[in-house]
């Protein structure tokens, strides 16, 4: 059963992929911009263009390239970027993990904020405290994380320069590692002070990111519970001598987990589709902030490296939730 | 000896105002069976409710006193009022597919308030829960236990549920309607169980029920409900042998008979209703003179 569910999307997830990588191929290619103009110097002959032009393949027919590209792609070769002049897989994997630390910071922050602000709105369903989480989180949601961006920058970086708003970590510092990902390696190197410096850094972008998706949360979640405590499960734990909070935690929370979990998952998607913006505002060194540097260049392998990497992050968070949820519900679980 | 339960003068109302419970008198003894019988939306499952301390935030008490063995709840502050009721009393809800929590396995749902609320150890809990699924009869509980409440049948989850409030002891039981959403051939074990079990453990029960032949089945005593209000309350052999309340008669009038179920299937008699109404609207006009 589980099997099955998990083959069924597999097959799925293909397809997907491949579809956004023939839309990516297509569209980036018949927008306007010519990236071999842009690498030439003003005043190039056209000879020069059309050579330059052959080099990268971008002669041939659109199909004939997707199919070069495609098989390149199916040998783990992803070309070579137009305005770095490198392997785009070494730079896009060079990029990812900073983008990732950042995402997954901005999604635990948002599970907490959002989560407890849901179990306190329930808790005191029917009270102050419940419209007042009901204002702030709607307050919260109708700002987009861009611009939470720019009042954070504002606020912390501008008129109470608290926070390093700028880049991923100080630049003085003396950085030991040897992957990409700072923030784990900083941990298990047990160097405390660079994960603190690598915080400072993230702090802001990831409550950017963060606030929407724990407003979302904190809706979605307390709804769910207050629909949960009114059960007869429910009412059986009160009577067992249950506090509010134990019902609650124990009883209440992973049955309505459930339809938030999903939500989390499809809310995910974006908040990585965030942080392209997100980096940019903050110098963040990550994914995001390349793929921007990119579509200017018009640097078309690296775009469609990029896409294409961000496609299978989208598709695989969907296939963890999608399992999550069927470990979660035992009806699933046993079919 | 003081009552078991002891409800006196209970009076509660909707946001609306609007009167659910009528100045509700009633009394449970240690180990008798107090049925409480009404018609649907009589207001028996509120009572219940009342004395659990889980009544909907909707619904608001505004007069009256409920004792459990001698101690006003009212006195209590919320904790202590949780602590006494997790103790001392336990619930036998209506519908056993929706009184167990989806994703928790059988086990622990029977266990936790044996070793989480009464401070017993984990063996303790599991040894006392297996004699008790033996008392249902439940012959393979190493499984039960095990199991995820979707896997076992209404009337499996139904013994689950009432060996689980007969484990820890309890002095007074709640049940509400036990057997009314299960299949008819089951109704009657079930009915039959708890009859046993309740007379084994000297348990005081008030049964709620809409059904005279579950009355006289079960109960010793039994209050008449109509409208949040309670009309009679009689042994129940003395209430069957003569009925004093003409809501109580025609109720009775209205209950099909196994001798010729047809002929005796009749709603309950309208010009006692209209009777009845007038005088509970008099009440209410009187209640609010009173209490502004
Ligand atoms: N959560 C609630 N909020 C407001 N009113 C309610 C609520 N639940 C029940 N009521 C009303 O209170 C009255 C008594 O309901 P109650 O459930 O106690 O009836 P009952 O005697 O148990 O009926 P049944 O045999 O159908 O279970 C009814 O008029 C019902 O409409
Ligand atoms: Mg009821």
């Amino acid at each position: 059963m589980l099997l099955q569910r998990f083959l069924v999307r597999l097959l799925t997830m293909l397809v997907t992929l491949f579809g956004v990588a023939i839309v990516v191929f297509v569209v980036i290619r018949v927008a306007p911009g010519d990236p071999i103009a842009m690498m030439l110097p003003p005043g190039a002959s056209n000879d020069d263009i059309a050579r330059l032009r052959a080099l990268y393949g971008l002669d041939k027919s659109i199909v004939q390239q997707f199919f070069i590209w495609l098989g390149g792609v199916l040998h783990g070769d992803f070309g070579t970027s137009i305005s770095l002049r490198q392997d785009v897989l070494g730079l896009v994997f060079n990029r990812l993990p900073a983008t990732l630390e950042l995402a997954t910071v901005a999604l635990l922050m948002a599970v907490a904020i959002g989560a407890t602000a849901a179990i306190l709105g329930a808790r005191s369903r029917g009270t102050a405290v419940e419209a007042g989480i009901d204002i702030a989180s709607g307050a919260t949601l109708s700002i987009p994380d861009f611009l939470w961006g720019l009042v954070l920058i504002l606020l912390f970086g501008v008129l109470i320069p608290v926070f390093d708003i700028s880049g991923r970590v100080s630049p003085q510092l003396d950085l030991p590692f040897v992957t990409q990902f700072y923030l784990v390696e900083s941990i298990l190197r047990l160097r405390f002070d660079l994960t603190w410096d690598l915080l400072k850094h993230m702090l802001m972008p990831a409550v950017a990111l963060a606030l929407p998706l724990a407003a979302i949360i904190a809706q979605l979640l307390k709804q769910s519970l207050k629909e949960v405590l009114d059960l007869d499960y429910v009412v059986l734990a009160r009577v067992k001598g249950f506090s509010e909070t134990q019902v609650i935690l124990r009883e209440a929370l992973k049955n309505a987990a459930l339809p938030t979990l999903t939500l989390v998952g499809v809310q995910f998607t974006f908040l990585i589709g965030g942080t392209v913006i997100v980096e940019r505002l903050f110098s963040y060194e990550g994914l995001g902030n390349m793929a921007i540097d990119a579509v200017i260049n018009r640097d078309l392998p690296l775009i469609q490296g990029i896409v294409l990497v961000f496609a299978l992050l989208f598709v695989l968070i969907n296939l963890t939730v999608d399992m999550t949820y069927a470990l979660l519900n035992p009806r699933l679980r046993h079919g | 000896m003081s009552a078991c339960l002891d409800i006196r003068h209970l009076s509660a109302v909707l946001p609306n105002g609007q009167r659910v419970l009528r100045s509700v008198s009633l009394s449970v003894q240690p180990g008798e069976v107090r049925a409480l019988v009404g018609e649907s939306g009589a207001g028996k499952t509120m009572i219940g409710k009342a004395v659990l301390g889980v009544l909907p935030k909707s619904v608001r008490i505004v007069e009256g006193e409920m004792l459990i063995e001698g101690e006003d709840l009212g006195r209590l502050d919320a904790k202590a009022r949780r602590t006494l009721i997790g103790a001392r009393t336990a619930l036998i809800p209506q519908d056993p597919l929706t009184a167990l929590n989806p994703s928790r396995r059988i086990g622990s749902q029977m266990t936790d308030r044996l070793v989480r609320i009464l401070g017993w150890s984990g063996e303790r809990a599991d040894t006392r829960i297996r004699q008790l699924l033996d008392e249902v009869h439940i012959r393979d509980p190493e499984r039960v236990l095990k199991c995820y409440p979707h896997e076992l049948s209404g009337g499996m989850r139904q013994r689950v549920l009432i060996a689980a409030a007969f484990a820890a002891e309890p002095r007074l039981i709640v049940a509400d309607e036990p057997t009314t959403a299960l299949d008819v051939t089951v109704q009657k074990q079930i009915l039959r169980l708890i009859a046993q079990l309740q007379r084994d453990h000297g348990t005081a029960i008030l049964f709620v029920t809409h059904d005279l032949g579950v009355v006289a089945k079960i109960s010793q005593r039994v209050s008449v409900l109509y409208a949040g209000k309670v009309v009679e309350e009689a042994d129940t052999a003395d209430l069957f042998a003569d009925p004093k309340h003409p809501y109580t008669r025609a109720l009775m009038a209205a209950t099909p008979r196994y001798t010729d179920p047809l002929a005796s299937l009749k709603p309950v008699d309208e010009s006692v209703l209209a009777g009845l109404a007038a005088e509970i609207v008099a009440a209410d006009q009187a209640w609010r003179a009173s209490h502004g």
